[in-house]
């Protein structure tokens, strides 16, 4: 394989906001919804729309059932004088993406990176299945809690992990929301009362699902000086990557995610050590197995994929087992709650991204890892390493 | 071959601002609401500028009244037609708006439909007004004398 490319122009997250989380909004609409996260974004950091060159999102209409959602959501920002701007049907995280590739070439200087996601209006459960293979997947209307299932059936079969570990990644994670103030679902529960729940689908209980959240989040990126000047400790974007898996569930081993190793591996993840992790997992049972993709966690053993089940503190402490990233037991996976907090669709990702940045800005990290995840059971990854310091070329 | 219907079922949300616009329908009237900074007037708005990107929180009455500022004739019949053809279609700017939308014009035959023509709207009956543009039947000439193309062309 050649080798990876590296971020070659310094670009950083610089800002980042989102709404609260809620389950359903019942009175305002995308536009309104996304107005003052966009207005926060900036004065966030003292700048207007006309500070950013370029502008990207990502959403999809079929949330919401209404075409070009996606357009009508720019009334939003006010694109006047216009400007270059793009959408992806896709995690807002895909959208910074091609930001951050636009950044590259140097025409523009800073981007605003936008998505929303609307899950109330709709069933979620269908609409999710309609992203599936159209001929022979989508009419049987598999459901996401199914499908994921299905990977924890696989996880537990291969003495990977057990109940118990999806029971402890939700605990983590949800007391861990009970410091966001932005979280849907935060509580601090034992997991022996956790195992008590009935299934939704076994082996999934209630806790290992994620919630239907309605949400919005916003990032500026910015190069170089312009970073500097609007952040005083930016959070450089040293390496990002996505890669995607073949769209047969049945064609892959789910136990496993070859596609965010691969990203991790071109975005430079082990090349220092990580302090700070925050990954889309939007079932509890996923989690163990992106850590162990990005290489933060999974021993390969029994219970290896449970990353963090031995910690109800945030911390994650099965990490340095695979010392292949040089960390040293210290890494903290989602202090955000993670994507079991909040799980608005098309948003989850870009604010795994902000809340990472949001901790090398505060100084509580120094190198961070952002996932963010599309598809069914982890199909397309993206990992993200924010830095504390540049030492690019 | 094997057909696999799919069907969603969807629950609105207008939004706030939007949510006044068609409530006003249901009392017969228009409500729009202006941008703070620009001063524009938007009908429906939903609940933003799109050039400032600012909320519009202001509520602004509008007349019932206005021009045509573009129409088509339509004379293409098609699947679920609910009026005979040919019947005309038209962007209406209301008295005192700054955005038009559209509205069908009937009280004239096709071919005197004109670029500026006053119109005004014809709303059903009282006991069958609701929250939907369905309230207004149609705008009809007022008979006034057409407005000059200058003060439309920045709308076309």
């Amino acid at each position: 394989m050649s080798p990876a490319p590296r971020a070659r122009r310094p670009v950083a997250v610089v800002s980042f906001a989102q709404a609260h989380n809620v389950r359903r909004e019942d009175e305002r609409n995308e536009v309104e919804m996304l107005m003052p996260v966009v207005a926060e974004v900036f004065a966030n950091i003292g700048i207007t729309k006309d500070d950013v060159g370029f502008i990207c999102s990502g959403s999809t209409d079929y949330l919401v059932g209404g075409p070009f959602s996606f357009v009508t959501a720019l009334d939003a920002v006010g694109v006047w004088p216009p400007r270059p701007e793009s959408h992806v049907e896709m995690d807002g995280a895909w959208a910074l993406y091609e930001a951050w590739v636009l950044l590259q070439e140097g025409e523009v200087d800073a981007a605003l990176v936008y998505s929303f996601g609307r899950s109330s209006p709709g069933n979620l459960a269908e609409i999710m299945a309609l992203q599936l293979d159209p001929y022979t997947l989508a009419p049987l209307w598999p459901d996401p809690v199914s499908l994921a299932a299905l990977q924890a059936r696989a996880l537990i079969d291969a003495g990977r992990a057990t109940e118990a570990d999806f029971a402890a990644v939700a605990a983590r994670n949800r007391k861990a929301a009970l410091a966001n103030p932005k979280a849907q679902v935060a509580h601090d529960r034992t997991v022996e009362e956790l195992l008590g729940e009935e299934y939704v689908v076994a082996p999934l209980r209630r806790h290992a699902l994620p919630p239907i959240t309605d949400g919005a989040a916003a990032v500026v990126l910015a190069a170089g000086d312009t970073a500097r000047r609007w952040c005083e400790r930016p959070a450089w974007i040293t390496g990002i990557d996505h890669r995607i898996e073949t769209h047969a569930p049945g064609a892959r081993d789910l136990t496993t995610s070859p596609s965010t190793a691969l990203a991790a591996e071109r975005a430079g993840v082990g090349d220092g050590p990580v302090d700070l992790a925050e990954v889309h997992a939007p079932f509890a049972s996923q989690e163990g197995i992106v850590l162990e993709a990005l290489g933060l966690g999974g021993n390969g053993g029994a219970g290896g994929a449970g990353a963090g089940s031995n910690g109800s503190n945030g911390s994650n402490g099965s990490n340095g087992s695979n010392g292949s990233n040089g960390s040293n037991g210290s890494l903290v996976v989602n202090p955000s709650g993670g994507a079991l907090a909040a799980n608005p669709i098309m948003t989850a990702g870009l604010a795994r991204i902000g809340e990472a940045a949001t901790r090398i800005w505060s100084g509580d990290s120094n190198r961070a890892v952002a996932h963010a995840t599309s598809g069914p059971c982890l199909q397309q990854n993206l990992v993200c390493v924010l830095d504390a310091a540049w030492e690019g070329a | 071959m094997l057909d696999t219907p799919i069907h969603l079922e969807y629950t609105f949300t207008p939004g706030i601002a939007q949510s006044r616009f068609l409530r006003g329908l249901a009392e017969g009237r228009f409500v729009g609401q202006r941008c703070p900074v620009c001063g524009k007037v938007y009908i429906p708005s939903r609940g933003s500028c799109p050039v400032d990107g600012v909320p519009t929180g202001e509520d602004v009455a509008l007349s019932d009244t206005g021009i045509v500022t573009t129409y088509c004739v339509v004379n293409v019949p098609f699947a679920g037609q609910a009026i005979e053809i040919p019947y005309i279609a038209a962007q209406v700017l209301l008295d005192g708006a700054n955005i038009s939308f559209m509205g069908l014009i009937q009280g004239i035959p096709a071919t005197d439909v004109r670029m500026g023509m006053r119109v005004q709207a014809v709303w059903v009956e009282p006991d069958e007004l609701g929250p939907t543009l369905a309230s207004v039947k149609y705008f009809t000439p007022t008979g006034e004398p057409d407005a000059p193309y200058e003060t439309f062309e920045e709308y076309l």
